[in-house]
C-alpha cells in the first residue's frame, strides 16, 4: 500500500489549515456563498436535506486496518455512529457541524486520509478495481497508476473549476469491475509488445443522458499518462459547455463535437503537453509500484469444508485469488432489511481487526458497497466467516439479488425526488422471505432516487429509477443494463409504478424470469438477451395484457 | 482597481489601453483583452506584438482562464500576463502556477478580501504536486523540447 511521504503530510496539513481558514472566513464574511461553495465542495463538504455531510475519499477502494479504525472514530466522534459505502470508492458522513469538519479532517490526516476533490467540479477521487492486486485474472495492479493519477490531480492549478465534475477509473483487468466504460475517463490496462499501456476511453456517464464511453486511443504508454490525461481535461476546461450544467459533461462534450474532432483536439493539445513532462513522474511511479509489492503470503493446508452455511458463503462471497492457498472474501454491507453500505463503527473496527487478523491488514471497498478482504488465507476462512455471522456481516449474497446498489435518495439527498433505500431494504426482505435467491443466481438490481443516477440504475440488469410524478414517487424500470466490459444501458419497460407496487412488479419480474430460463445456467442477463423485452414486460404489466387480449 | 502580485497590493503601473482580441488595431504594440470564451487564434497570430495580455475571469467558478494562461505561454508569449475580475484569494496559487504574473482585483473585493489573505497563498511554489512529478512550466521551448 501507499505510505504518506512527508511532501503529502505537509500538503495535507497546509490544505486543511487553508480549509480551516476558509470557514473562517466564510463566517466572517471574506468569502461570499457563492465563493465558498466550491471551495467546501472540492474539500468534499455537501449541503444536504437535513445537515452537512462530509465524503471522505478512499483512494482506488484501498484501506489499511489503521485507517478503517480512524474511520470509526470519525462515525462516533462526529456522526451518529455509522458511515454510509458509496458507489465511487468514498465514504459518508450525513450529520457532521460544519464547525467540526476541520477537526475530522485533521483526524483524518493523521492516517493519511482526506476528503480533497470527493466533490465540486474537479477530478474526482480516482477509482479501480477492488480486487486490484488480488485478482487472478489482471494484467497488473492498476492502484499504482491510480496513485500516480491522484497526486497528479490533486489541486492542479488548470483543473480546479472545471465546466463540471470529472471522473477517472482504471481497471488492471480485461474483466472491467470499475465500470470504466462510464467514467468521463475510463482506462483498461493492456499490454502490447510487452509494454504496458492504457486503452482510453472518454465521454462515458450515466446522470440525465448516460453515454457509453467511446475508445479514444487504442494504446497510450504508461509513460505517457498523465501527458494524455492532462491533454483530454485540458481541452475539455475550454470545450465544455458552461451554459446548462445537464450539458456540460465530458459526454456531452464528445456527443455534440463528435470523437473523431476531439481525439484530433487531444492529441495536437497532447503533443503539446508531453515534451512539459520531464519524466520524474516515471521515476515516482516506480517508487510507488514498490510500495504495493504483495503482502509475504503465509498459509497452511485449508481443511475441507463441511458446514454447508459457510460453503454457502464461499460459494457467494469468496473470489478466486493470485495464489490457490488464498482467497478474495466480500463482507456484505447488503444484510437484508438494511441500508446498502452502511456500516456501524463496531463493525468497522471489527472488520480491521479482522483484516489484522487474517489478511495481512488490508481491506477494500468496492463501488457495489461492500467490504473486500483482499488476500484471506483459505485456512483462515471458517474462523472468519464465524467473526463476521456472529457481527451481522455474515451475509451470503453477494451479486445476488439482495447485493442492491442505492443511493441515499430521499433519506438525506437533497436532489432526491424519492426514496431509494427503503425500495432496496423491501426488495431484500422480499426475496429473502421468498427463498429464491440463491435460485435465481447473478443479479443486479441499482436504485437511484433522482436522475442523476448515483445508484447507476442505467447499468443495473433490472434498474429502478425514483421520480417525482405531481408530488407522487413513481418508479421507472429499466431493464438489461451491464456494468461490464460489455457495458449496455438498460432500457425502460414502461409505465412507471407507484411505491407499494415496485417491490411486486420486481417479485413478478424475477419469478418470470425463473420461468423463462433455459436452464439454470441461464442468468437473468442471459436470459433478457436471448429473449428480448416482451416476455418481462408482460411479467411487469400482466393487466395491460389481459386489456390487449 | 488593485494588482496583485506575490508582494502584495500596487497599484496598476502598466499604463495600458486594452483592446479585445477580437478587435485588434493595425500596428502594435498591443494590449490584449481576452474573454475566457475567446477564440485564440487572433491573440496566437499576433503575440510577437504584445507586450500585455489581460483574460478575464466573469466569475470565479470559471476556470477557463487558467488554460488559456497556459496557452499562451505555450505558444511562448513572455511578456505581463494578468489575471482580471472575479478572482479570489483561495485562487492566486491556481493562477501563478497557471502562468499569470498578477492578479487584477475590484475595490470591492480587496476591501472584502484583504491583502492578507492573498499573501497568504503567495508561497505558490510550495506543496505542488506538479512540479513535484516533474511537469515544467508552460513555456514555448519546454514545449517544442520534443
Ligand atoms: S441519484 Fe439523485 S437522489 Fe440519489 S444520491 Fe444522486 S442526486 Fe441524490
Amino acid at each position: 500500500m501507499y505510505h504518506y511521504t512527508d511532501f503529502d503530510r505537509d500538503f495535507l496539513a497546509e490544505r486543511n489549515a487553508q480549509f480551516r481558514a476558509q470557514v473562517e472566513r466564510r463566517l466572517d464574511g471574506s468569502l461570499t456563498e457563492d465563493e465558498f461553495k466550491p471551495l467546501r465542495l472540492m474539500n468534499g463538504i455537501y449541503l444536504q436535506l437535513h445537515a452537512y455531510m462530509l465524503r471522505v475519499a478512499i483512494p482506488y477502494g484501498t484501506l489499511a486496518s489503521g485507517q478503517m479504525r480512524t474511520l470509526a472514530v470519525l462515525a462516533e466522534k462526529w456522526d451518529k455512529g455509522y458511515g454510509h459505502f458509496t458507489t465511487r470508492q468514498n465514504i459518508q458522513y450525513n450529520w457532521p457541524r460544519l464547525v467540526d469538519i476541520p477537526d475530522m479532517l485533521d483526524t483524518l490526516g493523521e492516517v493519511g486520509m482526506h476528503a480533497i476533490q470527493t466533490s465540486g467540479n474537479t477530478i474526482r477521487n480516482v477509482t479501480a478495481d477492488h480486487f486490484a492486486g488480488a485478482a487472478k485474472d489482471e494484467i497488473a495492479d492498476p492502484r499504482p497508476v491510480a496513485e500516480l493519477l491522484r497526486q497528479w490531480s490533486t489541486d492542479h492549478p488548470e483543473f480546479q473549476f472545471l465546466p463540471r465534475k470529472f471522473k477517472i477509473a482504471v481497471t488492471g483487468s480485461p474483466n472491467d469491475r470499475a465500470v470504466t466504460r462510464s467514467h468521463d475517463i475510463g482506462l483498461v490496462m493492456k499490454e502490447q509488445d510487452g509494454e504496458i499501456g492504457f486503452e482510453v476511453i472518454i465521454g462515458g456517464g450515466l446522470g440525465r443522458t448516460p453515454m457509453i464511453g467511446k475508445t479514444v486511443r487504442d494504446f497510450v504508454p504508461k509513460a505517457d499518462l498523465l501527458p494524455y490525461c492532462e491533454a483530454i481535461v485540458s481541452v475539455y476546461n475550454r470545450l465544455g459547455r458552461r451554459d446548462n450544467k445537464y450539458k456540460a459533461r465530458l459526454k456531452i462534450t464528445v456527443h455534440e463535437n463528435g470523437i473523431e474532432e476531439m481525439r484530433q483536439r487531444i492529441e495536437d493539445r497532447f503533443a503539446q503537453l508531453k515534451p512539459l513532462f520531464s519524466g520524474v513522474d516515471q521515476v515516482m511511479l516506480a517508487g510507488i509500484e514498490a510500495q504495493f509489492a504483495l503482502p509475504a503470503f503465509t498459509s497452511n493446508a485449508p481443511a475441507p469444508i463441511l458446514d454447508p452455511v459457510l460453503q454457502s458463503f464461499v460459494d457467494t462471497n469468496v473470489t478466486a485469488h493470485k495464489r490457490d492457498d488464498h482467497a478474495i472474501v466480500t463482507i456484505s454491507l447488503k444484510k437484508h432489511g438494511e441500508t446498502p453500505g452502511d456500516a456501524t463503527a463496531d463493525q468497522m473496527r471489527l472488520m480491521a481487526d479482522l483484516a489484522d487478523a487474517h489478511a495481512y491488514g488490508e481491506l477494500r471497498i468496492s463501488h457495489e458497497q461492500n467490504v473486500i478482504l483482499p488476500h484471506v488465507r483459505r485456512d483462515a476462512l471458517p474462523v472468519l466467516f464465524a467473526a463476521l455471522r456472529s457481527a451481522g456481516l455474515g451475509t451470503a449474497n453477494i451479486g445476488l439479488a439482495s447485493d442492491i446498489i442505492a443511493c441515499p435518495g430521499m433519506d438525506y439527498c437533497a436532489l432526491a425526488t424519492a426514496r431509494s433505500i427503503p425500495v432496496a431494504q423491501e426488495i431484500a426482505k422480499r426475496i429473502d422471505a421468498l427463498r429464491i435467491e440463491h435460485e435465481v443466481g447473478a443479479l443486479k438490481i441499482k436504485i437511484s432516487g433522482c436522475i442523476n443516477a448515483c445508484g447507476h440504475h442505467h447499468v443495473g440488469h433490472i434498474g429502478i429509477l425514483g421520480l417525482d410524478r405531481a408530488g407522487v414517487e413513481n418508479y421507472q424500470i429499466t431493464l438489461g443494463g451491464d456494468a461490464t466490459e460489455t457495458a449496455a444501458i438498460g432500457e425502460r419497460a414502461g409505465p412507471g409504478f407507484a411505491y407499494d407496487q415496485v417491490v411486486p412488479a420486481i417479485e413478478r419480474l424475477i419469478l418470470a424470469y425463473l420461468d423463462l430460463r433455459a436452464g439454470d445456467e441461464e442468468t437473468f442477463i442471459d436470459a433478457f438477451r436471448r429473449l428480448g423485452p416482451a416476455p418481462f414486460k408482460a411479467a411487469l404489466y400482466p393487466q395491460e395484457n389481459q386489456d390487449a387480449a | 482597481m488593485p494588482i496583485v502580485t506575490d508582494a502584495g497590493f500596487a497599484p496598476d503601473d502598466l499604463n495600458a489601453r486594452f483592446s479585445p482580441s477580437d478587435d485588434l488595431p493595425a500596428n502594435g504594440p498591443l494590449s490584449i483583452d481576452v474573454a475566457s470564451d475567446a477564440d485564440l487564434t487572433p491573440v496566437l497570430a499576433r503575440l510577437e506584438e504584445a507586450t500585455a495580455i489581460r483574460v478575464a475571469f466573469p466569475s470565479s467558478a470559471d476556470g477557463r482562464g487558467f488554460t488559456i494562461a497556459r496557452q499562451l505561454r505555450r505558444a511562448g508569449y513572455t511578456g505581463r500576463l494578468r489575471a482580471e475580475g472575479h478572482v479570489i484569494a483561495d485562487q492566486y496559487a491556481m493562477a501563478r502556477r497557471s502562468g499569470f504574473d498578477e492578479v487584477e482585483i475590484s475595490d470591492d473585493l480587496a476591501a472584502r478580501q484583504p491583502e492578507d489573505q492573498w499573501l497568504a497563498r503567495a508561497d505558490w511554489q510550495a506543496h505542488d504536486y506538479q512540479s513535484r512529478l516533474g511537469r515544467r512550466r508552460d513555456t514555448k521551448s519546454a514545449a517544442a523540447s520534443a
